[in-house]
């Protein structure tokens, strides 16, 4: 792994402060109120704010638990292990505030098996003392595992596959006790929002969605890593974080695998936030930026092709238009990319299953999915239109990795 | 559209990992229910007016994994 210099009057999250473990913790009503007036929104990858989100678990009469996911399942994110191995002692005190506000006894800290994040969180775990329980578990390996019905099916002694909502995990999770879900980001955050007070929380970042954001650059860039900027920081000034030019980017793979692909241009000068990476067609995600390089050197549809077999595969294999739509797209759009007679049909084919298959899944894997597969026929449209006329793309150029299927019990 | 309930309407809705493709639901309530490629329920609309509570009752009574559910709904007007 390797961390991108952020400047460092821009760090917080990553800014290696020694936190003391087990710190006096405010009343449940303070930290509800500074997480409420910092503006928090969650870390993960669905942008929900997290006021909203503690208030859904806090005030019960039940006993309720805390799941801290640092599993990070899209395969490119490394900001969740980095950020717990630089500041598990952040992470540690935002898991006691939340634990704390919404009255959870326990807490389980999920990290995917073999994470380069575990030393650190142990050493860390060890050296607390008191305060709320947190069991530290180590998930599959595996792109849905991640997901938050999962971890509770997990955690509840099952499977770690997505379930059938309702009921919501802040009414029935872990054990059937009321369960909030928190990335361990989005956890540092409630940390530093309550240690150092809402308001200097929002005194970086974009006012909708303030503080300081962890990115992982990956692809075609000479220094990939993980950055820290102030949210609304334009994507391209994380690329050149990553040692990019302008000139240098092709393609911007934004949100991960389950994301969507964006031209540089539409791409450059974004703000990463949740509001203004949709504004332009782009996903935040769990902040991820992949770059694919520009002139022919590559194809974004033999990228694509390749991770939606990746994504197929990936399938909790549970429902229907999963199962059976998510191949089915993969098989057109690689048809499309060795454009042979049938390109055209297939191209076709590929717009009718992506429209077809978002929200038929109990998860929003085949959503992630199918957006990806679309945004690339709408930013690489040159090469669909070669395609289809018959024009395979010179390049075998591969840019991102696609982790080999496992045969190992994923579950 | 109108948030006002109506009395007797219906809003349905697909457990799709219960669902394994039987498509009785689009035979008995094509108002609502069409099928996908591979057999799978795609919803037209979840919320039904009154006069199709019956036919969506059978529908998801004749379900053989029971994934199709029922509540009560506020329909739109």
């Amino acid at each position: 792994m390797t961390g991108v210099a952020s400047p460092p009057e821009l760090r917080r999250l990553l800014a290696a402060m020694p936190v003391p473990a087990d710190l006096p913790l405010p009343p449940p009503a303070a930290v509800l109120a500074a997480v409420e007036e910092a503006g928090l929104v969650g870390r993960g990858g669905g942008g929900f704010p997290t006021a909203r989100k503690l208030a859904a678990v806090a005030g019960g009469r039940r006993r309720s638990v805390l799941v801290a996911n640092g599993a990070e399942g899209e395969p490119l994110s490394q900001k969740d292990a980095l950020l717990l191995t630089v500041a598990p002692g952040l992470v540690l005190d935002g898991i006691a505030l939340a634990a704390h506000a919404v009255g959870a006894t326990v807490a389980y800290l999920c990290l995917h098996r073999g994470s380069p994040a575990l030393p650190a969180v142990r050493a860390a775990l060890a050296a607390r003392s008191g305060g709320v329980e947190v069991r530290l578990r180590e998930t599959p390996d595996r792109y849905v595992a991640s997901e938050e019905s999962a971890l509770v099916r997990l955690l509840s002694g099952g499977r770690a596959l997505p379930t059938s909502r309702p009921p919501l995990p802040a009414e029935r999770g872990v054990r059937r006790a009321p369960t909030l879900v928190l990335n361990v980001e989005t956890l540092a955050g409630i940390a530093l929002a309550v240690r150092g007070g809402a308001e200097a929380y929002r005194t970086v970042g974009d006012p909708a969605e303030p503080g300081t954001l962890l990115v992982t650059v990956a692809g075609a860039v000479p220094a990939p890593g993980v950055v820290e900027l102030p949210t609304g920081t334009p994507v391209g000034f994380a690329l050149e974080a990553a040692g990019a030019t302008r000139e240098s980017v092709g393609a911007v793979l934004t949100g991960g695998y389950g994301g969507a692909w964006l031209g540089r241009d539409a791409a450059w000068w974004a703000p990463l936030t949740y509001a203004g990476l949709r504004s332009v067609g782009g996903v935040l995600g769990p902040g991820l930026l992949a770059v694919l390089p520009p002139g022919g050197s590559a194809c974004g549809l033999a990228e694509t092709a390749r991770i939606a077999r990746y994504l197929a595969g990936e399938s909790a294999g549970q429902c229907g238009p999963c199962v059976f739509g998510l191949p089915a797209i993969a098989g057109a759009l690689e048809a499309v990319v060795q454009a042979g007679p049938d390109a055209a049909e297939a191209a076709a084919a590929v717009r009718r299953w992506t429209a077809s298959v978002a929200g038929r899944g109990a998860c929003r894997h085949p959503d992630g999915a199918a957006r990806l597969v679309d945004s690339a026929l709408r930013a690489f449209v040159d090469d669909v239109a070669g395609h289809v006329h018959g024009r395979p793309c010179g390049s075998l150029l591969r840019v991102l990795p696609v982790p080999e299927p496992s045969t190992e019990d994923r579950s | 559209m109108s948030g006002k309930r109506t009395a007797g309407g219906v809003r349905i809705g697909i457990d799709r990992v219960a669902c394994r493709g039987h498509g009785l639901c689009a035979g008995l309530l094509p108002e609502a229910v069409t099928l996908d490629d591979w057999g799978y329920p795609v919803l037209s609309r979840t919320h039904l007016p009154a006069e199709l509570r019956r036919p969506a009752r059978r529908a998801a009574a004749a379900c053989p994994t029971l994934a199709l559910r029922l509540s009560t709904s506020e329909v739109p007007e």
